[in-house]
């Protein structure tokens, strides 16, 4: 007898090899019902609501970089059919103007983007346009932050948060980001 | 010799199992802080473009999703094959933008109401029409901070 109660008082602890179980059900459960979001994108502030369009023959023509493209999603860059990989590479030209040309922009400052798209237009295409313009700036941007003392290779975009909040508005007041966006016109819906 | 194999006869070969149970949780855990659950079921199919230009999205809390796209097959005899705008859970019209905007709003704390941004989910394929109607009314409603959603795409494409 005396044997036998040594060997019950071994048995009574609470068997915990089924928490594994329990936790492992729970941790599929939360595997299943769960996706981790991909919240990346462009990031764009709309201009607020007026009723008075924006009249554009204000500007004079060489600060004015128009961008058009239509329902066949093909692109018209200053009135010549461009490709566009071009894009990004005559947008910089344009905003920088480092050969002073006549029909260029004056100054970073007064370079204005003007985007007109038609209702048929791709979603895709309008995005990539707008992709390659975005990016032609966070290159200047890249380039500028280059001069400041934050570290030999600092890139604007990618590390924005070590350049302190007055290089970064310097930066921006010199090369601002004008992009005016026109009413489409309902071709191709 | 003797020693050795009395050592032997005592120990029991078992390994312990009572740790499992604190992995598997502590596995748990992380799996539950970094993944949030869906709220809306899509009912537009979805697919956006790719882009280089990415900007993350910070607080989730203060984000609202709009989708646009071509319903699903399922969808297909009841709502057409015509791209379609989603809010929440259920298909809507542009009319409804501003109550969808002003329900989530009032969720978010007063402080960080000016940060609440807008993120446009559109599908590739669809036209700038309706999403140029969808914009139109965000600038009405006064909501002007808008993230197109996209993929990361290579540089050297």
């Amino acid at each position: 007898m005396g044997k036998k109660s040594a060997k019950d008082r071994l048995k009574n602890e609470v068997n915990a090899g089924s928490m594994a179980d329990i936790a492992f059900l729970l941790l599929i459960f939360f595997l299943v019902t769960t996706t981790i979001a991909e919240d990346k994108g462009i990031l764009v502030k709309l201009p607020p609501w007026s009723e008075e369009e924006v009249d554009p023959t204000k500007l004079k023509t060489r600060n004015v970089f128009s961008v058009l493209v239509n329902a066949d999603n093909q692109l018209l860059v200053r009135d010549e059919l461009t490709s566009i990989n071009d894009l990004r590479e005559r947008a910089k030209e344009f905003i920088l103007n480092p050969e002073k040309r006549e029909d260029l922009s004056e100054k970073p400052t007064k370079a204005i983007i003007s985007l007109k798209n038609d209702r048929g237009t791709e979603y895709k295409t309008y995005l990539k346009v707008y992709n390659e313009l975005l990016g032609a700036y966070n290159e200047l941007w890249d380039a500028e932050a280059r001069r400041y003392p934050v570290g030999g290779d600092t890139k604007y975009t990618e590390y924005s948060d070590e350049i302190p909040l007055a290089t970064r508005k310097e930066i921006k007041g010199k090369i601002p980001m004008v992009l005016s966006e026109a009413e489409p016109t309902s071709y191709g819906e | 010799m003797s020693k050795f194999q009395k050592k032997r006869g005592k120990a029991s070969p078992e390994v312990s199992t009572a740790s499992l149970p604190d992995i598997i949780f502590m596995l748990l855990f992380f799996f539950m802080v970094v993944t949030v659950m869906r709220n809306s079921e899509l009912k537009v199919k979805v697919v956006t473009p790719g882009a280089t230009e990415l900007s993350k999205l910070e607080e989730k809390s203060l984000v609202n999703y709009l989708y646009i796209g071509k319903p699903m097959e399922k969808y297909h005899e009841t709502y057409g094959t015509t791209p379609r705008l989603q809010l929440g859970d259920k298909f809507a019209t542009v009319a409804d933008i501003p109550i969808f905007l002003e329900k989530h709003k009032v969720k978010v704390p007063e402080n960080k109401r000016t940060r609440i941004t807008s993120s446009l989910r559109v599908d590739g394929e669809v036209t700038m029409g309706i999403v140029q109607d969808v914009k139109t009314q965000l600038r009405k409603s006064g909501q002007l901070r808008v993230n197109y959603s996209s993929k990361k795409e290579r540089e050297d494409k």
